[in-house]
């Protein structure tokens, strides 16, 4: 995790405008960290888009009609509202499994984008609407020196966020997880709510969503109507997957891989860039079935055995 | 009174015969082979396609009456090019897999058939109308109907129908039945399934380029058709009971009245419609219309 977050800082200084795509990546690795949350317990959600796209316009409507300017208040907010929301939408979702958990998230997320782009006097409509450049602890800074704090916030919430979902996934409430993976009766034969572990869950995965979303929001300094639809849910449990879901950091290397082919992809091929993508989750899938993470891991043992 | 909504509710049943095509290839596909086809909604797109590009090159050839031979034939293109090749080389790997691996696949190919047909046909958007002005409209006490739209309904029936009796009473309909009720059971009495789930799957394609098809001459065809025909693939088999064919059809009747009535009421939140149907039918009956709660194992 910390060989990433200092790659992740180290690059950039070199090649300048990585700062923005890497930011952008850790943004979309926060709401597929959400997303791997809940892979863990076999829940698949085809629609946390939902969540990304709160936190993003929660940013746009704090600073547009609260006129927060500060951007770690906003940040904070945009988190604990996509938290209520996690809390109201997941209090009717753990009810549900396999199939129909997927595509109820679906259905909220595009409920929800349907109305962010048909409710054109509060939302914009399809246009969207502007993030200005927030303050930064009172600071008033230029973009470009913006842009680079954000980086930096960006990389220190990456790595402070990894360490707490490390530690809540070893807790026994993470480890629940697993177990209703395996087998809910049994876990609730023990005497564990299967639904509450699970809506724990689902509110860390929409707050982590969400502050993704937030990031996002913050850096691009637009929101639009796409941020909650359902491609956008399915890319966030690509990257899941991608990375590999056995360790924190895969939702991360996912989202670092994702956004770099999608930006040199743009460069030589711009029409068939989603193509590439699909190309390469499905041979992620069929080579390496535990993620470009557990490929990075099984060459770090690899070279250990070299050295020893 | 009546007669006021009577063009609303053929609106309504038309597109409803369009949203079954679709959704009932959905469920078919679910209940064989038990995977979520992300897919399916680029299906009904180059069903779409196709039949405009063939539709209008013979029409513009003098032979507009030849573009309903487009309608048929193009199904049948996208079918054989496309459906045993994706089960055989990408899905029959994901059996057995976990489930958000093989949503995950068959988004992959999502991605990938969504941009080749960007790369094939443009981003520019194709429309036909010849078959519609070829049928013309007739009068009903009073009230002009376009004669495509009851021809939509006429096939939605015939197809419904004609499911129903492909699995009751032929042999290989009796075959699917049989895997979808114990696979291995069915394996273990010589029954060849990877071979019905081959053709379930190409049943399940079928049906959804005929939807993209026969929608074709009702609305413009342009890249983000197939995407938006998923989700709305999606709310339709959900509010049936995912692999139920009846349920699909009444869930589709469902959708499409409520839809049209949306077109006539609020047009704004028309697109919002099928997943409040399908939120309110979950929050009552979780596993959809018609259904069946699984067992839990210990």
């Amino acid at each position: 995790m910390l060989g990433i977050a200092v790659l992740a800082a180290l690059l950039p200084l070199a090649v300048s405008w990585l700062g923005f795509v890497f930011t952008v990546a850790i943004g979309k690795g926060l709401a597929a960290l959400g997303v791997a949350i809940l892979l863990r317990a076999g829940m698949i959600s085809i629609g946390h888009a939902l969540f990304f796209a709160i936190g993003a316009y929660a940013i746009a409507f704090l600073m547009r009609d609260a006129a927060i300017g500060e951007l770690v208040t906003l940040f904070a907010c945009a988190t604990l509202i996509t938290a209520a929301a996690g809390l109201v939408v997941g209090a009717f979702m753990v009810r549900y499994r396999g199939i129909f958990f997927a595509m109820l998230n679906l259905a909220v997320s595009m409920v929800f984008f349907t109305l962010l782009s048909k409710l054109y006097r509060l939302t914009g409509g399809t246009d969207g609407m502007r993030v200005p450049t927030p303050s930064l602890l009172g600071m008033e800074l230029s973009r470009p020196a913006f842009e680079q704090a954000l980086h930096l916030i960006a990389i220190a919430i990456m790595v402070g966020v990894a360490l707490i979902t490390d530690r809540y996934l070893k807790s026994p409430l993470g480890q629940a997880l697993s177990a209703i993976a395996t087998n809910e009766v049994r876990l609730e034969f023990i005497g564990v709510s299967a639904r509450g572990v699970l809506l724990v869950a689902y509110i860390a995965s929409a707050a982590l969503a969400g502050l993704g979303g937030a990031l996002s929001a913050v850096a691009i300094g637009h929101v639009v109507p796409e941020f909650s639809y359902w491609t956008l849910s399915g890319q966030l449990v690509l990257i899941a997957v991608l990375g590999g879901i056995g360790g924190v950091p895969g939702a991360f290397i996912g989202a670092f891989f994702l956004e770099l082919v999608r930006t040199f992809a743009v460069g030589f091929a711009a029409e068939a860039w989603n193509a590439i993508i699909g190309i390469s989750l499905l041979v992620v899938i069929f080579f390496l079935p535990e993620g470009l993470f557990g490929l990075l891991q099984r060459l770090e043992t690899r070279m250990r055995g070299r050295k020893s | 009174m009546l007669a006021n909504y009577a063009p609303l509710i053929v609106d309504g049943l038309a597109d409803a015969a369009l949203i079954f095509f679709v959704a009932v290839g959905l469920t078919l596909v679910f209940s064989v082979l038990h995977i979520l086809n992300v897919a399916h909604g680029s299906f009904y797109s180059l069903g779409a396609y196709l039949s405009v590009v063939i539709g209008s090159f013979v029409a513009g050839r003098g032979w507009p009456v030849l573009s309903f031979f487009a309608l048929v034939i193009s199904p049948f293109l996208v079918t054989v090019a496309l459906g045993p090749l994706i089960e055989r080389t990408l899905l029959r790997w994901t059996y057995g897999r976990p489930e958000a691996l093989q949503i995950l696949v068959t988004f992959g190919l999502f991605l990938i058939l969504e941009d080749a047909q960007k790369l094939i046909f443009g981003v520019q958007p194709y429309s036909q109308d010849t078959p519609m002005l070829l049928l013309g409209t007739s009068q009903i006490a009073g009230i002009v109907y376009l004669n495509y739209q009851l021809l939509l309904i006429g096939l939605a029936i015939v197809v419904a129908i004609g499911l129903r009796l492909l699995l009751k009473r032929t042999g290989i309909g009796k075959l699917i039945v049989a895997v979808v009720a114990d696979q291995e059971i069915a394996r273990a009495l010589g029954i060849d399934a990877s071979r019905v789930f081959m053709l379930a799957f190409s049943l399940g394609v079928f049906l959804a380029a005929l939807g993209g098809a026969l929608a074709s001459p009702t609305v413009g065809v342009s890249p983000g058709l197939g995407a938006e025909t998923i989700v709305l693939a999606f709310a339709v088999a959900a509010i049936g009971g995912l692999g139920q064919i009846e349920g699909a059809a009444l869930a589709a009747i469902l959708v499409g009245l409520a839809r049209s009535a949306a077109i006539y009421f609020m047009p704004e939140f028309q697109p919002v419609v099928p997943y409040l149907v399908m939120l309110a039918v979950l929050l009552v009956r979780p596993y959809g219309l018609f259904g069946s709660i699984g067992l839990r194992r210990v």
